[in-house]
């Protein structure tokens, strides 16, 4: 499957009456924009006003918490729209050709349900480890209706739909523009892959999904990946956006859609493509919080590495804790089936650094990446804007009763921050 | 924690879902339980289903604290 | 004002001679010797070596105990800001004298130590009570070594945080510190994986850990005269969560009494924990800690008691070293209130 990108780059992005990519620039009329996420009736329903802002990387802003973060994205040729099954139709992605308007993104913040989650600072110490610093982001505030709390799980669904009508309607604005720069990307059958590549060793993503319930979840065209079975997907069709994220909760290792969209094992599996080695597919497999689950669906993907004939996996786990068990299952599982893997993870050891970093270890584990430590602590300096509301900072994933100062500043840990520690490889922060 | 319980002198007993991690951390007495969001519970049933089954995956833990183990031992329920 | 360093060589690098001379006894000499003006000058000034100790490999090995007490009484009467041993490269016993005589000076004395060998040095068992250097397998590698000890050296002087092992160059030594690679994780991963595949060396960022057992105590003889007390990680708590336990990496945790508590409900408890979809405990909280069930069997005689107080902290991201600080404490007042036996539950 080929899909080519066409970058569209987003230098500045203001408010105004008309909406258009113009010579880099984003225009856009907050109030459109609000009336096409109140054309659903989930987002009916469950919000009751929604305010937008602009952050620009340098600023003293903070934006908390956070929700999602996307990239507005524009299929301009070939089968399907982005965010298939759940904005556009069902149809397979991932040919053709979309257009990205880089540099910027949709953010999604606001009251949640459950621990809030996420800190995006736009300057200072913390924004070295959020990539969406650098980024120009355009803030979909939303308030909740009266109840929300006593339905939560629809509360969720319409926050987050609306973040991804917010980016489809930005991204459809960069449909006739001409791209500053094109990429493509291509995998092959089996078959002619072998006969394109017969002496480079074969190896797939196996790409692990979040699945543990209300506000960890994650889902593909659509479908709740705790409900689906361990199955293959190929690496283009990520960069439409078949994968969303409903993953809430600590926001340091959480893949935001913006990630999925981004994923950089698929980036980097790409660029090495045909040079160093024959990338074949991804494989994705969920998280789900039954033993039996974790059970089949490790064995599941451990077959499918076999069945593929498989060199060398690459594995990337999403969140901490119980998953790494699913991460050790995974590891153990397609190294026995004489596949060898790598697998990126990121560490809890503990605020000194003196404790174990993964919940679960196996001797067969011994390649790892790691995003570092989500326990050591920072402090952030008070910043003159916040975008969102500063209520939650005691209670969120990393922080503790009195991370938030009375001179404004926050010390909490490095787990608050959005993508801080993300375990796709995203960042360059690492640990020993 | 186990092990902290277990070498102050104390027998314990784990209750977790997912056991690889208790048994790669080398809990001794352990038994598997339903979810992790609902360990020693389901939704799905009626409060007193539920309860049953609470009733019964506690008895198998009592009965794990009243059997003699020399190493790292599953009770299924 | 510059800060004193005391630096311990052994024969050959004090250029008294080779192996045949390897049973001298330790000597105290003023200033820097052989290997020491490489660290002076990395100093600029900033620090110098005031003495140097010079020990026989094969003394040291064979009269430990005297050797050691010879070392630290010379460097406590001299007080320096810092001791450093070696580097000893791959030289087996000198590598372990390097290791073993700073572990010394750190506990008895206090004072900061530093040395540096090559990773398969049988010394280098030591790397994770004593800050090792790693250098190359022979004294061509001093002109590497001796500037990265001087660097780490003044950094601990000067009480400067350090880095990560792989940034200051020391050996790993189980105390995880972040740093900026040059390079996204997602890359790093990929090249792994090529190195992997076609068998050439790679370093793993994270080497897995291996775990003590501690043996099962013995079981219970008489559910009917026992006391159970129930403890968990799920993060149950009186509703409101009146002690703050944190929602993911707790610092500490929550003792409540459940005394004529016969069931948890919504009303009355809720979780804490920010790892799970806390729906279902918040409706009822005995779905992760059953104290319904309990009661009922205590009312039928079925357990002795079921303990006044139950302990409680969020396994979420939580350190094993603050998790079992927690329990090692809370485990002497159960021990102390006469608990027979505990039911740990998790999420």
């Amino acid at each position: 499957m080929k899909l080519e990108l066409g970058y569209i780059q987003i230098k500045d992005i203001q408010f105004s009456k008309e909406c258009k990519v113009e010579n880099g620039t984003l225009y856009v009329d907050p109030d459109a924009v609000k009336a096409y996420l109140y054309e659903d009736d989930d987002v009916k329903a469950w919000v009751k006003d929604f305010s937008f802002d602009i952050a620009k990387p340098g600023e003293s802003v903070r934006i908390t918490p956070v929700k999602d973060v996307i990239e507005p994205r524009v299929k301009v040729e070939g089968p399907g729209g982005v965010f298939p099954g759940v904005i556009s139709k069902v149809e397979t992605v991932g040919s053709g050709k979309t257009h990205v308007l880089r540099g910027m993104a949709v953010v999604t913040a606001g009251k949640i349900v459950g621990f809030q989650e996420g800190i995006i600072d736009m300057s200072g110490p913390g924004a070295d480890y959020t990539p969406f610093s650098k980024l120009l982001n355009l803030v979909v505030v939303a308030e909740p209706a009266e109840g929300y709390q006593d339905h939560k799980h629809e509360y969720e669904h319409a926050v987050r739909i609306a973040g991804l009508r917010a980016a489809t309607y930005i991204g459809e604005l960069g449909r006739e523009v001409t791209p500053d720069e094109t990429a493509e990307f291509e995998t092959y059958g089996i078959k002619e892959g072998m006969e394109k590549m017969p002496n480079l060793p074969r190896v797939a993503y196996v790409h692990m999904l979040q699945s543990q319930g209300l506000l960890h979840d994650t889902y593909v065209y659509g479908v709740d990946a705790k409900r689906s079975l361990t199955t293959i997907l190929l690496p283009t069709e990520t960069m439409d956006g078949a994968i969303i994220s409903g993953n809430c909760v600590s926001a340091c290792d959480k893949n935001t859609t913006y990630h999925h969209l981004n994923n950089p094992v698929v980036a980097n599996l790409f660029a090495a493509h045909g040079k160093t080695l024959n990338y074949v597919c991804n494989i994705i497999t969920n998280e789900n919080v039954y033993l039996a689950d974790k059970q089949r669906s490790s064995d599941w993907t451990a077959k499918l590495c076999r069945l593929l004939d498989l060199d060398g996996a690459l594995v990337s786990q999403e969140g901490f804790g119980n998953p790494d068990t699913d991460l050790i299952m995974n590891c153990k599982k397609i190294e026995l089936q004489g596949v060898k893997t790598v697998i990126i993870t990121d560490e809890y050891a503990g605020q000194d650094g003196k404790s174990q970093s993964l919940a679960d270890a196996d001797p067969l584990a011994d390649a790892v990446v790691t995003g570092g430590n989500a326990n050591e602590v920072i402090v952030l300096p008070k910043m003159d804007k916040v975008i969102g509301t500063l209520d939650y900072v005691d209670v969120i994933a990393g922080g503790h009763a009195g991370s938030l100062r009375p001179d404004g500043t926050i010390e909490a840990e490095l787990q608050v921050i959005t993508g801080a520690t993300n375990e796709m490889g995203f960042n360059r922060l690492s640990a020993r | 924690m186990v092990k902290e319980i277990e070498r102050a002198g104390i027998p314990v007993v784990h209750m977790c879902t997912v056991t690889p991690i208790s048994m790669t951390v080398g809990a001794n007495r352990i038994v598997p339980t339903i979810a992790i969001p609902h360990p020693l519970g389901n939704p799905a049933l009626t409060m007193e289903e539920e309860k049953a089954i609470r009733r019964k995956l506690v008895e198998r833990a009592l009965e794990a604290l009243t059997t003699e183990v020399e190493d790292q031992t599953i009770f299924e329920v | 004002m510059s800060y004193k360093v005391v630096h311990y060589i052994n024969q050959f690098f004090a250029n008294i001679g080779g192996e045949e001379m390897a049973h001298v006894a330790p000597e105290l000499r003023d200033g820097f010797v052989g290997p020491g003006m490489a660290l002076n000058t990395a100093w600029k000034g900033e620090a110098e070596i005031v003495k140097t100790i010079v020990c026989g490999d094969s003394y040291f090995a064979e009269h430990e105990a005297d050797a050691k007490k010879q070392v630290l009484d010379w460097v406590k009467a001299e007080k320096p800001d810092m001791f450093i041993a070696g580097p000893a490269f791959n030289a087996g016993r000198y590598g372990y004298a390097c290791a073993t005589i700073a572990n010394a000076v750190q506990e008895e004395l206090g004072i900061p130590v530093l040395t540096g060998m090559y990773e398969e040095n049988p010394g280098a068992d030591l790397k994770n009570k004593v800050l090792i250097v790693a250098t190359a397998n022979s004294a061509a590698g001093m002109r590497k070594a001796a500037p990265t000890m001087a660097k780490l050296a003044l950094k601990l002087m000067k009480g400067e945080k350090i880095g990560a092992s792989a940034e200051e160059g020391y050996m790993p030594n189980g105390i995880r510190r972040n740093f900026f690679e040059k390079e996204v994780g997602a890359k790093r991963a990929v090249d792994m994986l090529v190195a992997k595949l076609s068998d050439k060396p790679y370093t793993t960022e994270y080497p897995m850990p291996s775990f003590d057992r501690v043996a099962p105590n013995k079981a219970i003889k008489d559910l009917s005269k026992a006391t159970i007390a129930l403890c968990t990680s799920g993060g149950i708590v009186p509703k409101g969560n009146p002690d703050h336990i944190e929602s993911s990496s707790a610092s500490h945790y929550g003792e409540y009494c459940i005394a004529g508590v016969d069931d948890l409900t919504a009303e009355t408890y809720e979780t804490a924990h920010g790892g799970y979809d806390p729906v279902y405990a918040n409706a009822d909280a005995d779905r992760v800690l059953p104290v319904d069930v309990l009661r009922e069997m205590e009312k039928e005689g079925k357990i002795g008691k079921l303990h006044d107080f139950f302990y409680t902290t969020v396994g979420n991201g939580t350190s094993v070293a603050n998790a079992k600080g927690f329990a090692a404490e809370y485990a002497q007042k159960l021990l102390k209130a006469g608990v027979h036996a505990v039911i740990m539950t998790s999420t």
